[in-house]
């Protein structure tokens, strides 16, 4: 029985039809990657799976209990990588990533989770560094540690590899296959391949609506 | 209640970090006051009858002025999308944004306003009830300017539409706040008026964080 699931799903942007019919669903473990051409709707898929986005119509399931029903549960179990770092300018590092990290609350712990997480993109030694002098990889880097520093099973990421160097990506391909062996679930798009095992893809441009000719 | 606490520290973090923005809205209040007694003349007794209503209106200026930002930085930057799907409910994310906004804004107008009553020669009598009507009737101008901030997310030009949409609604504020003061300086009680402005602020804060959040997760969709 899958965990996540979506059944039917639809898209509406505006006045478009991103995608219709979209049905996935995703194991404990598991991984879905998310490809197809630019405007196929990736983001948008990513949104609904998040929530930012409400779907047109559709089922978006948790266990089998709709998420709509429980926004904030949901927030409690996801991680979310947009295209937005979030990084303050004025904060340092750390001071970003356990902002966080305190938002989901898991005790006096959060300080060491935070370097660990510093520690595993390799920007340990930025902690102290306020978020303007960074550069646009190690932006992301911070980002990509903030899902870390506070463990939740589903994290999405819309094309995180943007802006990292190869030994990051590389980092984040052992970080992926930490998470799933732990029981974690992954949905990622991107246009690279990225050296994940045993994973589904998604091919978004089957479902895009026909022009009308 | 700690998400609440953890969102309102950070907020007066970067506040404090970036120290002159909040500087900058109780020199524009200073200035604003500073105007009238060269726009209407010395006279004492016409800056005495007038003190407590170009304080109070220079207030709702001031206020207003760094309610663009209150959202825009965190909407520009991915933040607030982050900040509503994380577990803390939106509207308690606001909350703590408003009131980390009056703490660094609203306070600093209350503490420099005194001064400025005695420059503009108001009757001493009504310096209590300044400071009084001012602490009950700016966390209004905060909570209520929310909702105009989170209806401009996205759009250009954001200030001055800000402006047409939350200034009439500043207008009943202002009213009571500029009676109480004058009621107390003509020798009767200011009762109604405080009660009047209790009221605001009550339905404010009931109402507002709700509008401000519904205004969010329209920009972010």
């Amino acid at each position: 029985m899958s965990i996540f699931c979506g059944q039917n799903l639809i898209c509406v942007r505006g006045e478009r039809t991103v995608f219709t019919d979209l049905d996935f669903n995703l194991d404990a473990g598991g991984a879905l990657v998310l490809i197809g051409p630019n405007g196929s709707g990736k983001s948008s898929l990513l949104r609904l799976m998040s929530g930012l986005l409400p779907q047109a119509a559709g089922s978006l399931s948790w266990n089998n209990e709709e998420i709509r029903e429980d926004p904030e549960a949901h927030a409690d179990r996801m991680h979310y990588v947009g295209h937005h770092d979030a990084v303050k300018p004025v904060l340092s590092v750390a001071e970003n990533v356990a902002f966080w990290a305190s938002l989901r609350g898991r005790g006096k712990k959060t300080q060491s989770a935070v370097m660990a997480a510093l520690e595993a993109f390799g920007i340990a030694h930025l902690a102290e560094v306020p978020g303007r002098f960074l550069s646009a990889g190690q932006k992301r880097r911070v980002n990509l540690a903030r899902i870390l520093a506070a463990p939740a099973p589903l994290w999405l990421l819309d094309e995180p590899t943007t802006a990292l160097d190869k030994q990051t990506i590389g980092a984040l391909e052992a970080t992926i296959a930490a998470h799933r062996a732990g029981g974690g679930m992954v949905v990622i798009s991107t246009h690279s391949d990225m050296g994940l095992e045993s994973f589904k893809v998604l091919d978004l441009a089957g479902f895009a609506i026909r022009q009308a000719s | 209640m700690s998400g609440f606490m953890a969102i309102l520290k950070r907020d007066l973090h970067l506040a404090t970090r970036q120290g002159m923005d909040n500087m900058m809205v109780v020199m524009f209040f200073v200035i604003a006051v500073v105007l009238f007694p060269f726009g209407v003349g010395p006279e004492p007794n016409i800056l005495a009858r007038i003190a407590a209503g170009v304080i109070w209106v220079a207030a709702l200026l001031a206020s207003m002025l760094s309610l663009e930002r209150l959202f825009q930085t965190d909407f520009e930057d991915g933040s607030l999308e982050l900040l509503s799907l994380s577990p803390i409910t939106l509207e308690v994310a606001v909350l703590a944004k408003v009131a980390a906004h009056w703490l660094t804004t609203g306070l600093p107008l209350i503490v420099a306003a005194p001064l400025l009553a005695v420059l503009l020669n108001m009757n001493a009598e009504g310096f209590p009830m300044l400071i009084v009507a001012l602490l009950l009737g700016t966390p209004s101008l905060s909570l209520i300017g929310a909702v105009g901030a989170a209806l401009i997310l996205g759009s250009r030009r954001g200030g001055v539409l800000l402006a047409l949409l939350i200034l009439p609604l500043y207008i009943p504020v202002l009213i009571f706040g500029v009676s109480a003061v004058d009621a107390v300086i003509g020798g009767f009680e200011a009762n109604a008026q405080l009660l009047i402005l209790g009221a605001f602020l009550m339905g404010a804060l009931a109402l507002c964080p709700w509008a401000a959040a519904a205004g969010v997760r329209q920009a972010i969709e």
